[in-house]
């Protein structure tokens, strides 16, 4: 990794989601730093909060339900968490733009799509009519899109295409932090390579920051350079990728390789994590992976510290580090 | 992967089976001229990308969908065109389990009346005593507790609702299992879960699979042998080690080289697919692949065919000794 400045920072972020009374604990002091260029991939199971911070950063969470209850988020030197609201809209789309998962319902169906990109751009910049539609048309054919569907409609794309435009719309301002949030899950896999491998180019060319969330350890190795494993709200590890896949660290992290049929060994059994996740209502005292791992001592149920097993790799586990890595 | 030997006559033998839509813009040939075989205790895998066909291909094999043309023989008796009694015959031996456990379940009965209804229609209890006990047994076999039985289907996380749906296709003790997609609603943890309790029912009960999926790790995981299909028709058809290291159509490859891997030190090699997806509706008689496969020549415009190129390796693409 090369010693660029942190472009952007999370500290001790904090969300809660109040409903019906319970209080929902949906991310739990994360913080996390980015370089200009490099992309995290936040990995973690469904209701982990990885889409939370996300929408956090972006400050996108319907409040009510959701609070913002602690935590900064630094990007170049500004904290967004103290900005007003319209402060706020001129930086969405332009400097951070987000992918979102499901391109079927991302998109105006009463739009055309090139309608629909002019409107992110138009909002951002001092364009005439004229140089807005040119503009829409170098980035469809960026991503792949022939300029005739300027004037198509989203029903008039098929899965893939759509989700090129949901990403068309999010570069549209040359962001200088994409957060894609399971941006090819919806999408079949010789389609979800050609949309990885087109983020990837694009990412370059425009020296974009990115956070990449995701369920597929498959899609992180592809595409990121650091890699969070995020559960019940906390980050249980960090670590660069290649440290990461080759010393996974904590009992969530192994279980997590442990669940996946693999392409490249014959496994007869796999080794699923057993038991469920836990409430976020309820979460249990110290370690909230304790009621569901296999290493588990009284220890656990105390505070965790979150600390360096390895130069740049972070694990939230007492045992870590204390029997060199990973032979769980 | 499993490795097992299956001879003796198959127990489901697909023939030519057509199943065509009539859509606004044409006829959609959803599955063209499909045939193979399983035989019991054998798990055959599908796969596909989205709208190839494989789940219409399950539903039809199983009479949830009516052939356009072709047979289905269970147990060497056609199950094609049966009706009624016999038809009812044939629901108790052959099942599915769903993709979706949200939309899959009736929200207003709760897990045992779920798992009770195929026990009830069937008549073979005579006492509610024998249901209840039954019933008991499937959840218990599936390894849902015994306290959630008056729970319902909105209570339960995808997991459980999958086992819930497992469990009422198990109830009759079916010889052939349709499983369309059981695990890819799931979270990885929970779908490993899934996976090996649909492996050892297997290993207990001896029942066939066709597993459909578009997940090619879990069918490499789970299946004997692999069929991959392409716009409703089968392009290879292989066992599953053949089909990992020796593959031969080109979709075949590409599809394989498209899986993001976890092998953080080998990037992937990526077979670039370019042009557009050829149309269900209408097909023209060649290779369905050709518009966007890198090796197209004029040959492949005309029809293919399902040719067995080594033992119980059949690839569909006229050019396959030239490329291989």
């Amino acid at each position: 990794m090369d010693e660029k400045n942190t472009f952007l920072s999370v500290k001790d972020m904090e969300v809660i989601y109040t409903s019906a009374g319970d209080i929902v604990h949906a991310v739990n002091g994360v913080s996390f730093e980015l370089k200009k260029g490099e992309s995290l991939g936040l990995v973690g199971e469904t209701g982990a909060g990885k889409t939370t911070i996300a929408r956090a950063i972006l400050r996108i969470l319907p409040d009510p339900p959701a609070i913002l209850k602690g935590g900064q988020v630094i990007l170049d030197g500004q904290d967004l968490t103290r900005l007003s609201e319209e402060e706020m809209l001129k930086i969405r789309g332009d400097k951070i733009a987000m992918i979102f998962q499901d391109p079927m319902t991302a998109l105006n169906p009463l739009m055309t799509v090139g309608d629909q990109i002019l409107e992110v751009l138009m909002l951002h910049n001092n364009f005439s009519k004229e140089e807005g539609c040119k503009r829409v048309v170098e980035i469809l054919e960026m991503v792949g899109i022939p300029r005739e569907r300027y004037v198509e409609f989203p029903h008039q794309f098929s899965g893939g295409m759509k989700q090129r435009v949901v990403i068309a719309m999010a570069l549209a301002c040359n962001p200088e932090l994409l957060l894609a949030d399971e941006p090819t899950t919806a999408l079949d896999v010789t389609i979800q390579a050609q949309v990885l491998e087109m983020i990837q180019e694009l990412k370059k060319k425009l020296n974009t920051s990115m956070i990449l969330i995701t369920h597929d350890l498959g899609v992180v190795a592809q595409t990121c350079d650091n890699v969070a494993v995020i559960y019940a709200g906390q980050i249980v590890e960090y670590a660069e990728k290649i440290e990461l896949f080759d010393h996974p660290a904590h009992p969530y992290t192994l279980g997590l390789f442990g669940s996946l049929p693999s392409m490249n060994d014959d496994v007869e059994r796999l080794h699923p994590i057993s038991g469920m996740p836990p409430d976020p209502t309820d979460l249990p005292p110290g370690c909230s992976f304790w009621p569901r791992c296999p290493k588990a001592t009284a220890a656990c149920k105390e505070e965790i510290p979150y600390k360096e097993i390895a130069p740049g790799h972070f694990c939230r586990c007492h045992m870590a580090g204390k029997q060199e890595g990973s032979s769980l | 992967m499993k490795k097992k030997e299956f001879s003796g006559s198959p127990l489901i033998e697909v023939k030519h089976l057509k199943k065509y839509f009539n859509v606004p813009a044409g006829t959609n040939h959803a599955v063209d001229d499909v045939s193979f075989t399983i035989h019991k205790g054998e798990t055959l895998g599908v796969v596909g990308e989205s709208g190839c066909g494989k789940s219409t291909l399950g539903r039809t094999i199983i009479r949830l969908l009516e052939a356009t043309d072709g047979q289905v023989l269970l147990e060497g008796k056609d199950i094609t065109h049966v009706q009624g009694e016999a038809l009812k015959k044939v629901r108790e031996q052959v099942q599915i389990i769903f993709q979706d456990p949200y939309s899959s379940l009736n929200p207003r009965l709760d897990i045992s009346r779920t798992i009770k209804e195929p026990l009830k229609r069937s008549g073979r209890f005579r006492s509610r005593a024998e249901l209840m006990k039954e019933t008991a047994e499937l959840m218990d076999l599936v390894g849902i507790d015994e306290r959630l039985r008056e729970a319902y289907p909105h209570e339960l996380d995808g997991g459980r609702r999958q086992r819930v749906g497992i469990a009422r296709a198990l109830a009759l003790r079916p010889k052939f299992i349709v499983c369309d997609e059981p695990v890819s609603a799931l979270d990885v943890s929970i779908q490993a879960q899934v996976l090996n309790l649909l492996m050892d029912l297997q290993d207990e009960m001896g029942m066939a699979y066709m597993f459909v999926t578009h997940d090619l790790s879990v069918v490499r995981h789970i299946s004997d042998n692999i069929c991959v299909m392409y716009l409703g028709q089968l392009v290879e058809k292989c066992s599953t080690q053949e089909l990992f290291s020796n593959n031969l159509h080109p979709y075949t490859k590409a599809l394989l080289s498209a899986i993001p891997s976890t092998d953080v030190h080998n990037p992937m090699k990526r077979i670039q697919l370019k042009g557009e997806i050829a149309s269900p509706i209408n097909p023209k008689p060649g290779c369905r692949f050709a518009s966007r496969c890198p090796h197209a020549a004029d040959a492949c415009r005309e029809p293919q065919q399902l040719v067995e190129v080594s033992e119980n390796h059949f690839v569909s693409c006229c050019r396959v000794a030239e490329i291989n």
